[in-house]
Formats: structure tokens, sequence, C-alpha cells
């Protein structure tokens, strides 16, 4: 609790809802979200969420199949626009933006049914993840100005450097289509980064892994959030993956949220317990 | 780029410029030495304005995913810009390739202002409105071209619509309404026209290779991903539409300036399948192919198989149909399945984000 600071001039709050860690305290977090919810007709989707992540926080996002996980990050990267509630980036209000803006603003995701761009090669998968960072103009592009290839040049350094976090850099003119599934996911990953966010949503990055590529995936989402110092919220099913590594962790059922807390809360709370019992009773 | 590999990307451009050089030498030593017939002489001019028709349309079928069926509508709107231009110009600039570039610019640039009407508020929308939207484009640039009647007197230049009687005593038609533009001085060459489809080509393969070509192929791919990665959609998608409708707008003009007389019906959507057909052929995406695809299904036709060119769009039909079936592409599946309403791939992939 050392580094109280303030910034611009005033101290910032930390909400009294947020479970985000020690180090983190004292400045703004990265994520703040204030009775976010969506409906779709009749069907409350997300219903009342408040979370709070802190600005190199490990948190996830828990809770049986059609809780409302993947609708959350939706509302965050503003696929979907809130019915009611507000979500805070760094302090700023996001309402009125669009997806592109949010990106820019530090938000990058990965997606529960993989999205790459198929029939290009996971260089150029990279590569648009900097569109936003490695710029230069269209003309300059169809004349090869010089600025084209210098920028090109440190486009695919950057590419290279980043596809190194997962050893990926010998698969570089891959197709991106052609990848084993674990690899493809892991290029989401890469992507998201190269757009150089404050937070990264990662929407069940173990999925369809087996426990040797989880346990390694693992390791490198920690080491992400080290070097990158950046926020990481994980939607996951894979509770030793959960358990693990997420400092927050916040539950979701039918779109409410039924707990929050740090891992050994989460573990032993018997509401949570019931909602997966539940569940995994009726099947 | 020092020992960098080169790139697929980059040996398939050079393979497509060194056929397209290698074919224009073959053909114009072949024209110097007599050995072509002049049925074949006359077809060189059209064939490189519908080889750049199709490369053009390529770049938003296949680079974009977009469909369009008025691609002869930019067509038309360049060649009835451009060959006007020339016509009025006639006097004043005497160089014929001056002209002839001026026309070209002429009919690009109008066919662009076309592509960013026709294209911005459709290409906003989600979905496959283009291809509908392009279809009444073409038609509706054939009527207004059907009924335009522009002409030149002592007082200067003068437009009507519907009403031909636009002159004083003295002064010469341009456009006549119907009966289109003739008269015209035949100032395209064969070398003029492989000059715009080189020109053509490297703008497109530069374009490709380049952060904005990504932009556009990524934005195909998967548009909800490369929103979620910071592209703004609507922006790139209206770059490579306007591009490709001046391509075919320069692709008018040359064609026009080749000919006696053009009349908007030579533009109509007969033409648009047509240049469709050399795509999909060709190859989505594949610029090569376009270009040999183009050259073979206009020469044949008007060549060697002659007594069957009466039955060249129902042949079409039937080889686009059998190559959908033998290749199985899903790109072309997707093209059909926007044809088909309710079979609307966009919608669905917006519900599994
Ligand atoms: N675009 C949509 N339209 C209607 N219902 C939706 C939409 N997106 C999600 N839902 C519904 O919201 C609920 C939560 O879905 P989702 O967030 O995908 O769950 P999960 O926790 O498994 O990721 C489900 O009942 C789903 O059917
Ligand atoms: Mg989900």
């Amino acid at each position: 609790m050392s580094d109280f600071k303030f910034e611009k001039g005033k101290m910032v709050p930390v909400p009294s809802h947020s479970i985000i860690p020690e180090r983190d305290i004292g400045k703004t977090p990265v994520l703040e979200c204030n009775h976010l919810g969506i409906d779709f007709g009749g069907l409350r989707a997300v219903d009342d969420f408040n979370f709070t992540i802190g600005k190199t926080e490990i948190a996830g996002l828990i809770g049986p199949n059609g809780a409302g996980k993947t609708t959350v990050f939706n509302l965050l990267t503003k696929v979907y626009t809130p019915t009611r509630g507000t979500i805070l980036l760094n302090g700023i209000d996001t309402s009125g933006k669009n997806t592109v803006q949010i990106n820019k603003m530090g938000i990058a995701r990965t997606f529960q049914n993989i999205r790459l761009f198929t029939n290009l090669t996971v260089e150029d998968n990279v590569k648009i993840g900097l569109h936003n960072s490695k710029k230069y103009s269209t003309i300059e592009g169809i004349l090869r100005l010089p600025s084209y290839w210098k920028t090109e040049k440190a486009a695919h350094e950057r590419a290279m450097e980043l596809l190194s976090i997962f050893n990926m850099e010998h698969l570089a003119s891959w197709r991106a289509g052609n990848l084993p599934y674990g690899a493809q996911r892991k290029l989401e990953i890469v992507r998201a980064l190269a757009t150089d966010p404050c937070l990264l949503l990662l929407d069940e990055p173990a999925a369809g892994m087996n426990p040797a590529e989880t346990a390694e995936l693992m390791e490198n989402i920690v080491k992400i959030r080290d070097t990158f110092q950046i926020a990481v919220l994980l939607i996951e099913h894979d509770m030793k993956l959960v358990m693990g590594i997420c400092e927050g962790i916040c539950v979701l059922n039918f779109g409410q949220v039924i707990a929050k807390g740090t891992a050994d809360d989460i573990r032993h709370n018997p509401t949570v317990i019931e909602a997966y019992l539940g569940k995994r009773g009726a099947e | 780029m020092g020992k960098r590999k080169i790139s697929k990307n980059t040996r398939q451009s050079f393979i497509t410029y060194g056929v397209v050089i290698a074919a224009y030498i073959l053909l114009t030593v072949l024209a110097s030495t007599g050995a072509l017939s002049s049925t074949f002489k006359g077809l060189l001019v059209p064939v490189c304005a519908y080889i750049i028709a199709a490369i053009s349309l390529n770049l938003t079928v296949g680079v974009l995913g977009e469909l369009s069926l008025g691609h002869a509508g930019f067509m038309s709107v360049g060649a009835f810009s451009g060959a006007t231009v020339a016509i009025a110009l006639k006097d004043s600039v005497p160089s014929e390739w001056v002209r002839l570039l001026i026309a070209v610019i002429v009919g690009a640039f109008f066919a662009a202002i076309f592509g960013f009407i026709v294209g911005i508020p459709v290409l906003r929308l989600r979905g496959d409105y283009l291809a509908i939207v392009t279809l009444a484009f073409g038609e509706i640039i054939k009527t207004i071209v059907t009924n335009l009647y522009i002409g030149k007197d002592a007082s200067g230049m003068h437009i009507g619509f519907l009403d031909g009687d636009i002159l004083e005593r003295g002064g010469k038609m341009i456009l006549n309404g119907p009966n289109g533009i003739s008269g015209i001085t035949k100032i395209s060459t064969f070398t003029s026209g492989f000059i715009i489809i080189m020109i053509c080509l490297i703008i497109i393969f530069n374009l490709v290779n380049s952060r904005s070509g990504r932009a556009i192929m990524a934005l195909r791919d998967n548009r909800i991903a490369a929103e979620s990665v910071g592209i703004n959609i609507t922006k790139y998608k209206l770059m490579a539409f306007v591009i490709s409708a001046s391509m075919a707008g320069a692709a008018g003009a040359l064609y026009a300036l080749g000919q006696n007389t053009v009349t908007a019906n030579k533009f109509d959507f007969n033409t648009s399948i047509l240049i469709l057909v050399f795509v999909v052929l060709g190859g989505l995406g594949n610029m090569l192919g376009s270009v040999i695809s183009a050259t073979v299904l206009y020469v044949l036709p008007e060549t060697w198989l002659r007594q069957f060119s009466d039955y060249r769009m129902l042949i079409y039909a039937v080889v686009l149909i059998a190559v959908m079936l033998v290749t199985n592409n899903s790109k072309i599946r997707a093209l059909v399945s926007r044809l088909i309403p309710g079979k609307n791939k966009d919608k669905e992939d917006e519900k599994n984000v």
C-alpha cells in the first residue's frame, strides 16, 4: 500500500468492489465497469456487471456456458453497445466509441471461435496488428517511396520479435489457415499484442490445447504480462489455468456476477460450487 | 532488400509483369512482320481494355471480396467522358499521345467519382448490398448516356438531357444520345494499352503488398477481427473500390478511343457479367489469371469460334457453373451464396463473435 500517487493533480480512488493486486493500488485501474449490462430482446445477457482490473493484473472471468462471458468481451470492445452502465479505460469513459477506437485506446482481444486472416501469411497477420503503429500512406506504398521500405523493414522486425514470444518465427511464411489449432490460438494472441494494448482480452485461450500446451500457455501469459507490463483478462474453463495465474476472478452465471475474489475465495465459495455442480448435474 | 528471400507475392507479381511484357513484344514483332491478320490486329486494343477491366474488377471481387455486377458502368463513364474530352481537345491538343493521356486520366477520374458516390453509402453497410447497387448503377448509367447530348459550337460546349436540340447552326454533336459518339479518331494503340495494363498491374501489386493492401485483405478475410485490430473498414473498402472503378474508367476511355463509334449499349449488364466471368475463370485474386482469361475469352469468340458467338453468354454461364463445381472454391461458394437470398454468410458470422 506504499505507492499512493497523485495523478494529474488528483488522487485516483480505487473502487470498493475491486480486487486489484497490491502493486497496482493507487494507480488508475486499467478497466472499470460500472453496472454494465445488455439485453437481447427479453434476455438479460449481462446485468449489473461491476469489475475492476489493475494496471498489471491477470484477471479471470469464469462461469458455465452461456453465462455471458463472451458478451462481456463484446461489450468492452463495443461489438455490442451496452444497454446500461459505463466502461472506463484508464479512467476515460468509452461510451460512444466504436470497436476501432477502442482498439486504438488500448484494448486488444482474441476470439472464442478463432478469427484469423486465414488466407494471409502468419507474418502478414501480425503486420495487420501493427497497422496503426507502423504507418505510411497508400501512395507511399504504391510508389514504393523510402518510407515504405523503412517502415516495412521495421514492421517485419517487430512481427518476428512478437512471434518469438511463442517461438513461431519459423512459421512466418505459413498460411495462417494451415496452422495447427494451438498455433492459431497463439497467433491470435500475437496479433492482439501487435496493436500495443494496455489490456489484453483472451477468450478461452486454452480451448482445444493439450495439458502440456496449456502449461506452456500459462507461463507465456505471465511472461507477456511481465514483459509488456499490461493487464490481462481471460475467459477460461480450465480451472488449473485460472486458479494458477489469475489474481482476481469474477464468476458469472446467467449474466449475473455471483462471486468475485482471489483464487482461494472462489474455490471455496458455496454459490460458485453450486453453479458449477448444478450445471454438471444437469448434463 | 539485402539478402532477404523473395517472397511468394513478389515472385507472382514479377511473373505477371514478365508474361505481359513478353506477350507485348511477341505481338508487336508479329504485327510488324505482317503475321497478324487484320481482324486480330483490330482486337488488340479492345483486348487490352478488357484485360484492364478484368484486373480492376479482380481488385474488388478477389482482393476486397465484394461483388460488383456493374463494372461495365464504370467503363461506360470512362469511355464517354474520355472520348468527349478527346474530341473536344482535338484542335487544341495536336499530339495524339497527349490527347489519349488526358482522355484516360479524365475517364479514370470521372469513374472514380462515380465509384465514390456509389461506394460511400453502400460500403458502410454490413452485408452484400454492393452487388445490387452496382447492378442498378450500370443500368442507370446506360439510360443516362442514351439520353445525353453533348455538342460544341461557336459559343462553347453544350449539354442537353433528353433533348438533342442544343446547338446553334454550324455546331458539331459529340455525344448524340442513343447514337453515342461517332467519328472518333482512333488514337488508342496497342502500345498505349500495354502501358496502361502495366501501370494498373504495378498499382494493384504494390497496393496488395503494402499496409493498405493488407488492411483490405484483412477485412475481406474477417471483418470483425480486422476491426478488433483497429482497421477502419469503410475507408479501406472505399479505397479499393474507388481504385477499381477508376481503372475500369481508364479501360473504358482506352476502348472508346480505339473504335469509330461507341454507344451506351456496349456497356450493358452482359458486359459486366462478361468481365466477371474473366475474373472468376482466371481465379479470384489472381491477376495473371485475369489477364489470360480475358485475352482467351475475348479473342476466341471474335475469331475462330465466330459461329458460336451468339451462344457466348450461354457458354460462359455453363463454364462458370462448371468451374464452381469443379474447384469447389470457398470464395466462389461464398460469392454464390451472396446471390442467393437468405444464405447470408455475414449475418451468421456476426452471431458468433
Ligand atoms: N447477438 C446475440 N443475440 C442474441 N443473443 C445473444 C447474442 N450474443 C449472445 N447471446 C446470448 O447471450 C447469452 C450469453 O452468451 P455468451 O456471452 O456467448 O456466453 P459464454 O459465457 O458462454 O461466453 C447466451 O444465452 C447467448 O445465446
Ligand atoms: Mg463464450
